[in-house]
């Protein structure tokens, strides 16, 4: 099902394509922008400020062992929330625009 | 990045452990398995004849499925003995690598995995060079490839081959050969199918090794990680749950961490399982499973390591290996006896093996695809002719693995995992970027970053102190940082831009527009 030229122009130039275009990459920067945050943050504080994370939560546990632990976390459910809006948005976008193209 | 060179400094065997005797479980484990993937090689060979199915497995994998053997490729030995051998001996710092470990994964998800999946065939460099001008690009592109296998493929040996001797107490050259020749099997006759199926088993193998592990342990500390962290405390200080002299220098720890981080997004045989599933949705689906199984086994090792610490005492692990690597071993035999040790060491082994056979796939694909098909051939591929030559690509890299692992034996080859890395975070990261987002990416500019990132990465791990103070024993390093990736990928951005823009391809930046349908839409994707 490849579209002719003139149709791939008109794709190409239609105001959803580009939409879904720019929609798709300002919610993977907001995300990469995210994880790149909490790694460096995490690097920065343990070269620079490591009292901060020997700080105490109970007698035997310190920050640093949620901390460390809730970045893997983080980095996984990071993916998970990707996933959940490209299969809900994403997808339905690239649907509807795939189905254009079969009709007209 | 020293952790295999640890690894290989396990030699020596106190009589207080079975380590290092040929333990019966454990060979009866790895013979099961060596039969089990020899079984699925020889049912994948019937199903593996065109170009499709030997490099992409016929692109028939489920997501789920990919992502289990995503995290089979990246789970090394390495990461299993190592992490878990550095938390025990160092406490909270091994954690602090596990982190760089995974924090990959999310960039790979956000910034590469659809539009790779939707714009190549069978290789990254499909990717960089399709609307640049072929043949240039593909040759950087293949040397950029070929060089972080080759480092890896050298690291995996070696340790395997020392990593054996240990385990089963058999000799370290036959233990090269083994390793080389069953994983040439694998991916001769049952291509990316039977890696595919190699790399799931392990994946659980390990998995599932390694949550036992985690839950002999805990049994002792009355399934509270809070007794366990009393206990390390109580046995070696508070230091131990706080991050300590692993990180010295913030210019370290930042190189250090995106040589772990855009390497992981750089790794061909990585990039090159995303071929393997139907479309973009499952390429998607496959990086969540992934990063939720290696982000779990990260978290495990945690808990190996930690336990080791506590269980088997620190002393104990150091005078077996200054580097901690026989940690999870020797907690296995504490906790579950010399069976559950044996079967731990398969484990180990099964592990290595699953690992060089998904480099030497991928750095078969790199000479066939690449570098035969559109350098030599110029893009005119006759199926039958690429097949064999990546069939003879696949035996000529088995041979050449096991002459390395025999070359370097004894070596400090440590660094070569932190080089790989930096390779694939300098070379083969920043062009597979510009190419998907930059519309005026050239030919040129491919080119020149990939090599100023390999030349860069190259010269200045020489001038470090990893190698130049730590192997060479001069008094000073020349360039200060023990990974050059900071330098080396920021540079590989910089010329990558610069020569871009210096001379504009406009063809490219047509072919840029066009591209997006298939890019965004998956319309005409492979």
């Amino acid at each position: 099902m490849l579209p002719g030229p003139s149709s791939s122009q008109a794709i190409l130039q239609s105001p959803e394509f580009k939409k879904l275009v720019s929609k798709r990459w300002s919610v993977s920067l907001i995300l990469t922008l995210i994880i790149l945050v909490i790694y460096i943050g995490f690097l920065l504080v343990v070269a620079f400020n490591k009292e901060l994370l020997a700080l105490k939560i109970s007698h035997s546990i310190t920050w640093a062992l949620p901390v460390g632990l809730g970045i893997i976390l983080a980095a996984w459910l990071l993916t998970g929330i990707y996933v959940f809006w490209a299969n809900n948005t994403y997808d339905d976008a690239v649907q509807e625009i795939k189905n254009k193209i079969t009709h007209s | 990045m020293h952790l295999l060179a640890l690894l290989l400094q396990a030699t020596t065997t106190p009589a207080a452990s079975t380590l290092g005797t040929a333990n019966p479980v454990s060979m009866a484990m790895f013979f099961l398995f060596v039969a089990v993937t020899l079984y699925i090689t020889y049912w994948a060979a019937k199903k593996t004849k065109t170009g499709s199915e030997f490099y992409a497995a016929g692109r028939n994998i489920s997501g789920f499925q990919n992502g289990l053997a995503l995290a089979g490729d990246y789970m090394s030995a390495a990461s299993f003995l190592g992490i878990a051998g550095m938390v025990a001996t160092k406490g909270y710092d091994g954690l602090i690598y596990s982190i760089g470990f995974l924090v990959g994964w999310p960039l790979i998800m956000f910034l590469i995995a659809e539009p790779l999946r939707n714009l190549g065939k069978y290789t990254f460099a499909d990717v960089v060079a399709y609307r640049l001008k072929q043949r240039p690009v593909r040759i950087v592109s293949s040397v950029g490839s070929l060089l972080t296998i080759a480092f890896y493929l050298i690291a995996q040996m070696v340790g395997a081959g020392s990593l054996i001797k240990t385990l089963f107490g058999l000799q370290y050259e036959i233990a090269v050969v083994v390793v080389g020749c069953v994983m040439t099997l694998y991916v001769l006759f049952g291509g990316m199918l039977a890696t595919t199926w190699v790399q799931i088993i392990k994946a659980i193998l390990l998995l599932s090794g390694a949550t036992v592990l985690v839950i002999l342990s805990l049994s002792r500390f009355n399934f509270s990680p809070l007794n366990l962290f009393t206990s390390v405390t109580q046995q070696y200080g508070d230091a131990m749950l706080v991050p300590g002299g692993f990180i010295t220098n913030p210019f370290d720890a930042l190189s250090l961490g995106l040589a772990l981080m855009l390497g992981t997004a750089g790794l061909p045989h990585i990039l090159m399982r995303f071929y393997t599933v139907p479309n973009a949705k499952a390429a998607r689906k496959s990086v969540f499973v992934a990063t939720g199984f290696i982000g779990y086994f990260y978290i495990l090792t945690f808990f190996i390591g930690f336990s080791a610490m506590t269980l088997v005492g620190k002393s104990t692990i150091e005078n077996m290996d200054k580097g901690g690597n026989m940690a999870a071993l020797l907690l296995a035999e504490q906790t579950g006896g010399t069976a559950f040790l044996g079967f731990i060491a398969a484990v180990a082994f099964a592990t290595i093996l699953a690992v060089v056979a998904g480099l030497t796939l991928s750095g078969a694909s790199s000479i066939s695809h690449d570098l035969y098909v559109h350098v030599v051939k110029r893009g005119v591929s006759d199926e039958k002719g690429e097949i064999k030559v990546a069939k003879r690509a696949t035996v000529a890299l088995g041979v050449l693995s096991i002459l390395l692992g025999l070359v370097f034996k004894g070596q400090n080859v440590a660094f070569m995992v932190g080089l790989a890395f930096s390779i694939a975070a300098s070379a083969n990261f920043p062009a597979l970027l510009l190419s998907i987002t930059w519309k005026r990416f050239t030919t040129r500019g491919a080119v020149w970053s990939i090599a100023t990132g390999a030349i860069l990465s190259l010269v200045l791990i020489v001038l470090s102190p990893t190698i130049w103070v730590d192997i060479l024993q001069h008094e000073e390093a020349i360039f200060p940082l023990k990974n050059p990736a900071l330098v080396s990928m920021s540079s590989a951005f910089l010329v990558g831009i610069v020569a871009s823009l210096l001379q504009p391809e406009i063809a490219a930046a047509e072919k840029f527009e066009s591209e997006k349908l298939r890019t965004y839409l998956g319309i005409g994707a492979e």
